[in-house]
């Protein structure tokens, strides 16, 4: 399973990172900005991507906006700070499958990444 | 500023150290900023925009904020490390959009990406606009401040909403 982590933070995508090597999962591509993850979503489609709302160049709303006007399907979990009922609400309309509020415990984030793949499995 | 500002911004602080350091933050007495305080070699600072306005900056000694990152990051983080300001800039991060939420859920409040200054003993200015309220934070990882200035626009909700509330008083 290929995974993309997009946040400009390198820091947070290490601990995703540590979070996805002990579920197993080491296929793993990295973007800093919105803009470098559509470059690279268009370049090979992952199985599932995590997602930062606040970076430069293109922020991560953006960003589900423009992979669902061609993706449907790929899963995608929304990792921020945006916290409020409402960012979450614009998150999900946008398209998002899951959403995962900063700060988060590695047990936090993994549930939230075996969930989201779980039912996209049972969906299929 | 509004008491229940500082508060959302403690309780921002102490969730997301405890969460993501394994740190317990206790709080000082919180006193207003002055130009000449407090002192720092490391500010993490973040601007707000929309509803409200303002800033936060995290205030640390080199030797603190290394070992926070250290403990963020899950691997030594010295000054000279090249994700040390990266480490810094997310927790503020966290700091800023936890503390946003409690701010005013239901307002439209936005962040900046976080900048983070570095040199020995240097100190934020003060805004002219917005008073700014210091918040001593003690770990075992030792002291740090917070420098937190927030003020509602006077055409936003929340503004409404006090006005409403003063008025139901």
């Amino acid at each position: 399973m290929k995974i993309m982590l997009v946040d400009d933070s390198r820091t947070i995508r290490n601990i995703q990172k540590n979070v996805l090597k002990q579920l197993g999962h080491t296929d793993i591509v990295e973007a800093a900005d919105g803009v470098e993850a559509l470059a690279r979503f268009n370049e090979q489609v992952p199985d599932l991507m995590l997602i930062d709302w606040n970076m430069p160049n293109m922020d991560g709303l953006t960003l589900v906006q423009k992979i669902r006007q061609q993706n449907k399907i790929v899963p995608m979990i929304m990792v921020t700070t945006e916290a409020e009922k409402s960012r979450v609400i614009e998150a999900i309309k946008a398209g998002v499958n899951n959403y995962c509020v900063k700060p988060f415990t590695c047990e936090s984030l993994g549930e939230k990444i075996e969930q989201t793949i779980a039912k996209v499995a049972a969906s299929r | 500023m509004d008491v229940r500002f500082i508060n959302a911004f403690v309780g921002a602080i102490q969730h997301v150290l405890r969460t993501m350091c394994s740190f317990e933050v206790k709080i000082g007495k919180p006193f207003l900023k002055t130009d000449s305080n407090p002192c720092a070699d490391v500010s993490g600072v973040i601007g707000f925009s929309g509803d409200a306005t303002g800033s936060i900056v995290l205030d640390l000694s080199f030797d603190v904020a290394s070992k926070l990152a250290t403990a963020f990051a899950g691997v030594e983080i010295t000054p000279e490390h090249e994700g040390f300001a990266d480490a810094i800039g997310e927790l503020c991060n966290m700091v800023a959009g936890n503390a946003k939420k409690e701010v005013g859920e239901g307002l439209n409040i936005s962040i900046s990406l976080p900048n983070v200054i570095t040199g020995k003993d240097h100190s934020v200015a003060a805004s002219r606009t917005t008073q700014h309220i210091v918040i001593p934070c003690r770990t075992d990882a030792g002291a740090f401040y917070v420098e937190v200035g927030m003020v509602m626009g006077k055409n936003s909700a929340a503004s409404r909403q006090v006005a409403a509330a003063g008025a139901n008083s």
